[in-house]
């Protein structure tokens, strides 16, 4: 006699799950590290950071996985996001799959035109750092910024913090200005 | 114990194991022993703190030689005297610390191992007792077996080329480097002190006779044949200077052969970056 | 007590910094994936407290380097994946017969030979165990998170010291490279262990002494005691012997000091077993996934537990098997083809079926592959 669990277990435990996916060099690690220590900083939360590893991570789709819980997690990978950014087409058409029903999907829509559903949140992120925070290397940045407005998983405060933490000498400026619009463009996103 | 020991006659007694190690597992008439005792007469005169040094050595008969010598001896695996010796000798820099090895110990198995620790110039002297063959496991050839020559894997003469250790370790970054051979006591002994007291990788080149092997069969007679050609066909560098490839044929350059005190030492190296290190943590 | 600092680390940061705690001040070693994380933060923080590093030629003479420190009374550590693993074995045997405490990391990648560098895997269990040739008694642990790897790093340690011998530490790729926020105990919250030093003058001291516990005291070179180590089967004066009885009395000693102090090196997470009908065998990054898939089963109401092994060699079967009366079954969860699972069987009796879950395709066992295992045999 087969025992069905699976189909019972409702998953939603006390657990969030990010994404951020692009390709290699968008800094999609940095972005995932950062949000790490934005979010343990506390102390009340549990996070866990994970990323692909060796040729994978040379160009094409790249991944780095948070997942964030105010218990043990156990199992340390992603199982359902919570939230996928993806700053790019293939990124998003190879990770859309993991995305919870109903889970927030946030897409870089300077790189990004085929959408797999309506229900998404979209901001230029590349250009937004071209354009306005003054370097395409922090587009990275202002999506943290808007994830940060569009969760309030972690406050706006402490991710500024970790970023200038960790941001290359000389680039304060410009990731402090990154993460402003990003959470602000993204507050007039949020429904 | 920094007591030189200055009557002859016990200075040997004094340093060896007769108790608990002899009689050794060398051949009577091995030019082991005669090493063994250089290197002690030079300990001895350098008058070295014996808690302070360790002895290390690999596998094979010259590897056998710490066990029977009253320092902290470390008898390891197959050619990775060496990077023990670099442990021991970096954990505890102001260790005095000697690597005795053989010609397939530190060529053959240990080739690796041999190039890099000169390669670093980290401060430790190797006697590098060069038989031409592999005596412990019963006569087969070595890195150093001439071409020709016969052993129990080249029934039909060598037909490979032969390691210059000497050669090799100045190649490599060694900084000091001579050879001796086992007739030539006086200047074995004061080499070794040489190499000891060298600041960086010293090498010190030991030709010596395996004569139950090598000598039988290459028919070179028994221990004191062999002693003898060693004798007539060694060279003394300075003498060697002046004379063609052809006529350095089969002979033993003999001497100090390289020299460099101007490299920095691997250890003295580090101990500058630990200060840079722990200054940049503050 | 101070609230703790906390500290985002990786798995193989996590590593070298508890290490660092246990004592660690020497580390020589080679690069290879995907343990090359921990030769860099060796590189990097080992000299800031008065430590060093190395980095050798090959995986041979790291692992004799560490050796070489270790006998000076430092402690030593090295840190490789599966093909380095393979050729530290030479040395680690020479520590087994010579007793020289030192901690060896293998962060597991998929096998054999070169295999997957990037990948995951745990199919050097059984090499942690039986790796180099000859008689010898192991002890080897397996961390599951960043800071379990903090924690066991330190343990084993402490276990090298206390029972003079290597100390493999079972990583793998999954935990080696992956982050959290993990909190940093202050000075003194974990006991460190030191081996233990002669107390008889160097004209009395025999250094492969029989003592109550099997483990002799061991003086560092440069102390004052002159004493002979090698790799040839010795007495215990330390010097070689073809004597049968010696040779026994050594052999002996090797298996006696651990086997008889079994419930100093044993650890286990058991979690849900008190009502189990069956249970998940783990370790290392499994165990997260069998956590999660228990957690999740027993919000249904499945009867079901798991036991992760900290520690892998020695082997728990008195544990397991007392742990696991009451089961029906037992699915034993890995990363390989089958290698702790024929311990098990070993340990448990006939009437408790024990059954296979393996993957070796260089991922992780996910909680759901964990759960369709679970409705296969329910």
């Amino acid at each position: 006699m087969a025992v069905r669990i699976l189909d019972k277990i409702k998953t939603s435990q006390d657990r969030f799950e990010i994404r951020l996916s692009g390709s290699g060099g968008q800094g999609m690690i940095f972005g995932s590290v950062v949000l790490c220590e934005a979010i343990g900083k506390e102390g009340a939360k549990n996070v866990v950071q994970s990323q692909s590893y060796g040729p994978e991570a040379r160009g094409g789709a790249s991944k780095a996985d948070v997942v964030i819980s105010s218990e043990e997690i156990y199992y340390p990978k992603a199982m359902k996001l919570d939230l996928l950014l993806a700053m790019t087409q293939e990124a998003l058409d190879k990770y859309y799959k993991d995305l919870k029903e109903n889970g927030i999907l946030v897409v870089d829509t300077s790189l990004v035109t085929e959408m797999p559903t309506k229900d998404y949140y979209g901001l230029p992120f590349t250009q937004m750092a071209r354009e306005e925070a003054g370097h395409v290397m922090v587009a990275n940045v202002v999506a943290l910024g808007a994830i940060c407005a569009l969760t309030g998983i972690v406050k706006k405060e402490d991710l500024i913090e970790a970023v200038l933490l960790r941001a290359p000498r000389g680039t304060e400026d410009r990731n402090r200005k990154a993460l402003e619009i990003g959470y602000n463009e993204a507050l007039k996103l949020k429904k | 114990m920094t007591t030189v020991v200055k009557q002859k006659s016990d200075v040997m007694l004094n340093y060896l194991r007769p108790k608990m190690k002899f009689p050794s597992v060398w051949c009577p008439g091995c030019g082991n022993g005669i090493v063994m005792g250089a290197f002690i007469r030079a300990i001895n005169k350098l008058g070295y703190d014996r808690n302070n040094m360790a002895v290390v050595s690999g596998i094979g008969c010259t590897s056998r030689m710490p066990a029977y010598m009253d320092f902290s001896s470390l008898h390891t695996t197959h050619g990775r005297a060496l990077p023990y010796a670099t442990g021991v000798k970096f954990a505890r820099p102001d260790m005095k610390v000697a690597v005795i090895t053989g010609d397939g110990d530190a060529l053959a198995i240990g080739g690796n191992h041999f190039i890099h620790a000169c390669r670093r110039n980290i401060d430790i002297t190797a006697v590098l007792i060069n038989n031409y063959i592999y005596g412990m496991t019963g006569g087969q050839g070595s890195p150093t077996t001439p071409s020709g020559a016969f052993s129990t894997t080249t029934p039909y003469g060598n037909v490979e080329k032969h390691f210059d250790a000497c050669n090799l370790a100045i190649g490599a970054g060694a900084t000091f480097v001579g050879r001796a051979t086992v007739y030539h006591y006086p200047q074995l002994e004061k080499m070794i002190m040489q190499a000891m007291e060298h600041k960086g990788f010293s090498l010190v080149e030991v030709v010596s006779n395996c004569h139950t092997y090598f000598g039988r069969l290459n028919r070179r007679g028994d221990a004191s044949a062999m002693l003898k050609e060693f004798k007539e066909n060694a060279v003394n560098i300075t003498k060697a200077k002046t004379m063609t490839p052809e006529e350095l044929e089969n002979k033993y350059v003999i001497g100090t052969l390289y020299v460099n005190d101007d490299k920095t030492e691997f250890c003295d190296e580090y101990h500058k970056l630990m200060d840079v290190a722990q200054k940049r943590k503050k | 007590m101070a609230k703790n600092k906390r500290k985002l680390l990786q798995g193989n940061g996590a590593c070298v910094q508890g290490a660092i705690y246990a004592g660690l001040r020497f580390f020589a070693g080679y690069p290879i994936t995907p343990s090359t994380e921990i030769a860099e933060n060796c590189a990097r923080f080992l000299p800031q407290v008065g430590g060093r590093f190395i980095q050798m030629e090959d995986e041979l003479g790291s692992m004799a380097a560490i050796i070489g420190a270790s006998v000076t009374g430092m402690k030593s550590m090295t840190a490789t994946s599966g093909p380095g693993y393979s050729l530290m074995q030479e040395n680690i045997g020479y520590a087994y017969m010579t007793e020289i405490p030192c901690v060896v990391v293998n962060v597991q990648r998929g096998g054999p030979s070169t295999g997957l560098p990037t990948k995951v895997s745990q199919s050097d269990t059984m090499q942690a165990r039986w790796g180099t040739h000859g008689d010898y008694n192991a002890i080897a642990v397996a961390p599951s998170t960043v800071a379990d790897t903090f924690t066991e790093t330190i343990r084993a340690f402490n276990l090298a010291e206390r029972f003079r011998t290597p100390v493999t530490i079972l990583l793998d790729e999954v935990i080696a490279h992956m982050r959290a926020i993990v909190p940093i105990p202050e000075e003194g919250e974990y006991e460190i262990v030191n081996r233990v030093k002669p107390t008889k003058p160097p004209e009395e001291y025999i250094p492969y002494e029989i003592t109550e516990n099997f483990v002799s005291p061991m003086p560092g070179y440069g102390e004052g005691y002159r004493y002979h180590i090698t790799g040839l089967t010795h007495n215990t004066l330390g010097f070689s012997t073809n004597e049968p009885e010696e040779i026994v009395v050594k052999l002996d000693k090797l298996k006696n000091k651990i086997d008889k102090f079994q419930d100093e090196i044993m650890k286990l997470r058991v979690n849900n077993m008190d009502d189990a009908e069956v249970a998940f065998v783990s370790y290392g990054s499994v165990s997260r996934a069998a956590l999660q898939a228990v957690s999740l089963a027993r919000s249904v109401g499945v009867k079901v537990g798991t036991i992760q092994l900290y520690t892998i060699w020695p082997f728990p079967y008195d544990k397991l098997r007392e742990i696991c009366s009451r089961c029906q079954k037992v699915i034993v969860a890995e990363l390989n083809m089958g290698q702790i699972i024929h311990e098990v069987r070993r340990a448990l009796p006939e009437d408790i079926e024990v059954l296979p879950l393996q993957r070796y395709d260089g991922e992780i066992l996910t909680p759901t592959q964990l759960l369709e295992k679970l409705e296969e045999v329910l």
